[in-house]
């Protein structure tokens, strides 16, 4: 019996979770100091007891929720992200290529302009539903015909899908004055408006989407393989395939839905992952969770320092570090396999 | 022996007559249509103006009613959207066959949200207007397309990687424009978004003459290397085999392609598809009759007329152009990426 | 025949920007000959084409065309001399075989030029000589893979140039149209004193089929000449770590290549 080697790097993987789980705190704790106002520890600590007696003490207080929300955001869009890179065996799957968010988000607007509904929870549903139409949408377009569906089909077939999308949410805004505020503020995608109840909304949405991928992850190395050797190693392709799918979808509709349309946040942070821990699901999807959460963490903190005394919107903060990622990760590829 | 080559050559004879005849004859369709778009944009509109009265105006007569009306409101609306749609069809056209990829239009890599970005910067941010906002958005449209370019490049430049590439940078660019358009006051946004989906509202008949020389630098451009830019159509390799200078025909292509669509996007704003649609159109009709880009171009004015004469007239309420555009471009997108992928084939 | 071209390889480096293929590659194509590069996998073969079809730059050295650099000369003049038929050439959706072989006289014509008889016997010549001319009004999409190539060659032959470089134009085909493809090439190479060179997979048919063989081994040139030279026991060898015994080939005399391997049949029949 051959043993199989654990360690890929300098480090291994337990020791690299550990080290990720204390940035992970340490930026929790950054957000909660860093913003337009400087606060002293006795207020951090004061407003993590309850309390509200200062302008610091309350200005915590107002950074908490959003702080809980980007790491619960940034966690399932990690994790979406590496759950479709797996499914669909393609470096570039990732909710905002895939236009998942723009499906979400004409939805949403549909929701919003001609049924009147204002209320989260209702738009919860619509946000989740979009994501998911247009993810299977553009999946099941862009693996029609010959072949794999390969990056370069994927990619077109979610901008394509994007461009038409967004030119139907424009038709609808349009005409709409009293909407296109609250439409546009949508669409920049920030957690800054963040609250307990919006986030406990999402919350059984984004678990369930979490245990299913736990389920799936030793699934998905099979899968790795190819569907045909999957199938012979025992595997239920289509299952196995179908609750990734589902679980992906949750996690970023449900996230799409309160923080509105944030990319790349699910295409770097599994790549930057794979590099570190290997392709191993198991892992990868958990150090995808972890990642993503600081991915966003940062941004969030970035968009408050940049720009003060204003903010910069998460969305933006991630689209202007995730699309350099992207050209990276293309220009690494090998003509052929695109 | 001697017979058989003669039957030969006459049938090759035949077979080239057939090709160019056909072209010819469908150019004449085409150019039949656009003047019929153009004509009812002059004529119909809320009130109908008959032709006599129409070329009445256009003669420059005055007559009471109908000189307001066709002259001020509808001519140059009628004149640009034609110089919009032959800009985008164009290059459009010239770019789906350089990468030999229908999908690969100037609106979906980058390029026009590169010029879009640009102008929405200088209306918003630097307060610019008019000419100076088409050479901002010229120059930032190259520099955009040349960064795609460059940073596609690597053993040469894949038109694969291109594409992805270009993908990346529009995504970048698009959320930078969200972020100046919520930075923009309530009013402006909506103007913005307006001019954001493409619209020939306000369109004047002194913006048609930064079209006209656009279209005669940029699509002569085009025109002179038609037959460089049709072989690229056969494989990067065995163009350049056949002699053809693929660096510098790319170079072409992308500079008066980015040309065409910066001036037409500064007017305009980026109508959305027309550049997408023209090519593949074009395509279905010429078929391998000849060169696409006039037909393409032709194509193009006649979706921005009718488009806009839709979105104007025939809807519930009054859309611009690019909405229009748009929705009756994804369908037909749908069924372009399906048939795309079915035959793996190129234009 | 008239003079003709001579191409030498002069001191060639060259690759692609992660790694260099080609070193010190020093060779003269004969002209009026059929040549053939062979080697295993990821030797070069394609590369040294490449370079060689100037769809390639190299690092250093030069290829020569009667003297000049080829990635100097104008190419519109270069490609009447040099024709290139690239591994997967792409025909454009819904081409007829009429249309894809006259696209083949595109270095023949400038920018005001005008379709000419000239033009029109090149065509007829090339679809002559390929055996094409029954095929001149169907779509090329609907063509059987023999047929494909043979049009392809068509396109490369209305080219009219005088020497000829194939990249495996016999992949993909089965036997009969492999045989087919390469005697259309010795027809050609023996009617219009084409020089041809050529990447070929098959050792057996290479040997049969060529006058010069190049055998690469790692970005080098490891051995050239006639097949008999080239091909023996210990260059296949080297070249292929491939144990092979070499009889003379029953039907045309050249060397021929019987591998050795580790196992035979078990059972007689």
């Amino acid at each position: 019996m051959i043993r199989t080697r654990f360690r890929k790097g300098p480090v291994t993987r337990p020791i690299a979770l550990v080290i990720l789980f204390v940035i992970l705190i340490a930026l929790c704790f950054s957000s909660i100091a860093i913003g337009t106002r400087n606060v002293s520890w006795q207020e951090i600590l004061g407003a993590l007891q309850g309390q509200m007696n200062t302008m610091g003490e309350a200005a915590v207080t107002m950074r908490l929720p959003r702080t809980v929300l980007a790491v619960v955001a940034g966690s399932a869009l990690g994790l979406s992200g590496a759950l479709m890179q797996s499914v669909t065996r393609n470096p570039l799957a990732d909710p905002g290529i895939l236009g998942v968010n723009i499906g979400a988000a004409f939805f949403v607007v549909i929701g919003l302009a001609w049924f009147g509904i204002n209320q989260l929870q209702s738009y919860v549903w619509l946000a989740i539903l979009g994501a998911g139409i247009t993810a299977i949408f553009v999946y099941f377009i862009s693996s029609l015909g010959l072949g794999r569906p390969t990056p370069l089909k994927f990619a077109l077939a979610g901008a394509a899908t994007s461009a038409a999308l967004s030119s139907f949410t424009v038709a609808v805004v349009l005409p709409r004055n009293d909407i296109a505020g609250g439409a546009n503020s949508w669409q920049m995608g920030g957690v800054g408006g963040a609250t307990f109840d919006s986030i406990q909304l999402v919350l059984p949405f984004l678990l369930i989407g979490f245990l299913m991928s736990a389920v799936v992850a030793k699934k998905l190395n099979s899968l790795a393989l190819g569907d045909d050797v999957a199938a012979g190693l025992g595997e239920n392709v289509a299952w196995t395939r179908g609750i990734a799918w589902l679980s992906a979808v949750l996690l970023c509709g449900a996230t799409t839905a309160i923080c509105g349309p944030i990319g790349f946040v699910g295409l770097v942070i599994p790549h930057l992952c794979r590099l570190l821990v290997g392709v191993d699901n198991r892992w990868l999807l958990v150090f995808s969770a972890l990642g993503g959460a600081c991915l966003l963490l940062i941004a969030d903190i970035t968009g408050r320092i940049i720009s003060r005394p204003s903010e910069l919107s998460v969305g933006v903060v991630t689209a202007f570090i995730g699309a350099p990622f992207f050209i990276w990760i293309v220009r690494r590829q090998r003509v052929k396999e695109l | 022996m001697k017979n058989n080559v003669n039957a030969t050559l006459s049938r090759i004879k035949y077979g080239r007559k057939q090709r160019s005849s056909r072209w010819n004859c469908l150019i004449v369709i085409l150019c039949l249509l656009v003047m019929a778009a153009f004509s009812i944009t002059l004529s119909l509109g809320q009130s109908f103006t008959s032709p006599t009265e129409v070329l009445k105006v256009l003669l420059g007569e005055n007559v009471p009613g109908a000189s307001f009306v066709v002259g001020h409101l509808r001519l140059p609306r009628a004149v640009i959207s034609l110089l919009v749609g032959m800009s985008f069809g164009m290059a459009g056209v010239a770019f789906q066959i350089m990468l030999r990829n229908p999908l690969a239009s100037p609106d979906i890599i980058g390029v026009s949200s590169g010029t879009t970005a640009a102008a929405v910067f200088a209306i918003i941010v630097l307060n610019m207007d008019g000419a100076s906002v088409a050479f901002f958005s010229i120059v930032m449209g190259l520099l955009v397309a040349i960064s795609i370019y460059a940073l596609s490049y690597r053993n040469g430049a894949a038109g694969t990687r291109l594409i992805l590439i270009g993908i990346g940078v529009s995504a970048m660019i698009e959320s930078g424009i969200v972020y100046l358009l919520s930075q923009a006051p309530a009013w402006d946004r909506q103007e913005a978004l307006r001019w954001l989906s493409g619209s020939v509202n306000s369109a004047q008949l002194h913006q048609a003459l930064p079209l006209l020389i656009s279209l005669l630098l940029f699509g002569g451009l085009l025109l002179s290397r038609t037959r460089d830019i049709e072989a690229l159509r056969m494989g990067d390799d065995t163009a350049q085999s056949l002699g053809v200078r693929v660096g510098v025909t790319r170079i072409i292509v992308i500079t008066s392609s980015v040309g065409l669509i910066a001036v037409g996007a500064s007017i305009t704003g980026p109508i959305a598809f027309v550049a997408f649609l023209s090519g593949p159109i074009a395509m279905r009709l010429i078929q391998n009759n000849g060169s696409l880009i006039i037909p393409s171009g032709l194509i193009g004015a006649c979706l921005v007329m009718m488009g806009d004469y839709i979105g104007q007239f025939l809807l519930t309420s009054r859309y611009p152009v690019g909405v229009v555009t748009g929705a009756l471009g994804a369908p037909y997108l749908i069924y372009l990426i399906i048939r795309v992928n079915r035959k793996g084939g190129s234009l | 025949m008239t003079l003709k071209h001579q191409l030498i390889l002069d001191n060639l480096t060259a690759g692609y920007r992660d790694k260099t293929i080609l070193k010190n590659i020093n060779i003269d194509i004969s002209p009026g000959q059929i040549t053939s590069i062979i080697g295993a996998n990821a030797c070069g073969k394609s590369t040294l084409l490449r370079t060689m079809s100037r769809l390639l730059t190299p690092y250093k050295g030069q290829v020569l065309l009667d003297g000049k650099s080829i990635h100097n000369a104008p190419t519109r003049q270069l490609a009447q001399t040099l024709g290139l038929l690239p591994q997967s050439p792409i025909a454009p959706e819904g081409i007829t075989v009429g249309d894809l072989v006259s696209r083949g006289r595109h270095p023949h014509h400038g920018l005001m030029s005008r379709w000419s008889k000239t033009d029109d016997e090149a065509v007829a010549k090339a679809l002559e000589t390929t055996k094409t001319t029954e095929l001149l009004d169907r779509e090329v999409d609907e063509l059987s893979g023999g047929q494909r190539q043979r049009v392809w060659i068509a396109m490369a032959l209305a080219q009219e140039t005088d020497i000829l470089l194939l990249d495996e134009p016999t992949t993909f085909l089965d036997v009969a149209h492999q045989i087919e493809v390469l005697d259309l090439l010795v027809e050609l190479n023996q009617s219009r004193g084409t020089t041809i060179v050529l990447v070929l997979h098959d050792l057996n048919l290479a040997s049969r089929y060529s006058d010069q063989l190049i055998a690469m081994q790692q970005g080098q040139i490891f051995a050239s000449g006639t097949p008999e030279l080239v091909v023996t026991e210990d260059i296949i060898h080297t070249v292929f770590g491939l144990h092979s015994h070499i009889i003379s080939d029953p039907i045309s005399g050249a060397p021929m290549v019987l591998p050795i391997g580790r196992h035979k049949r078990v059972t007689s029949p």
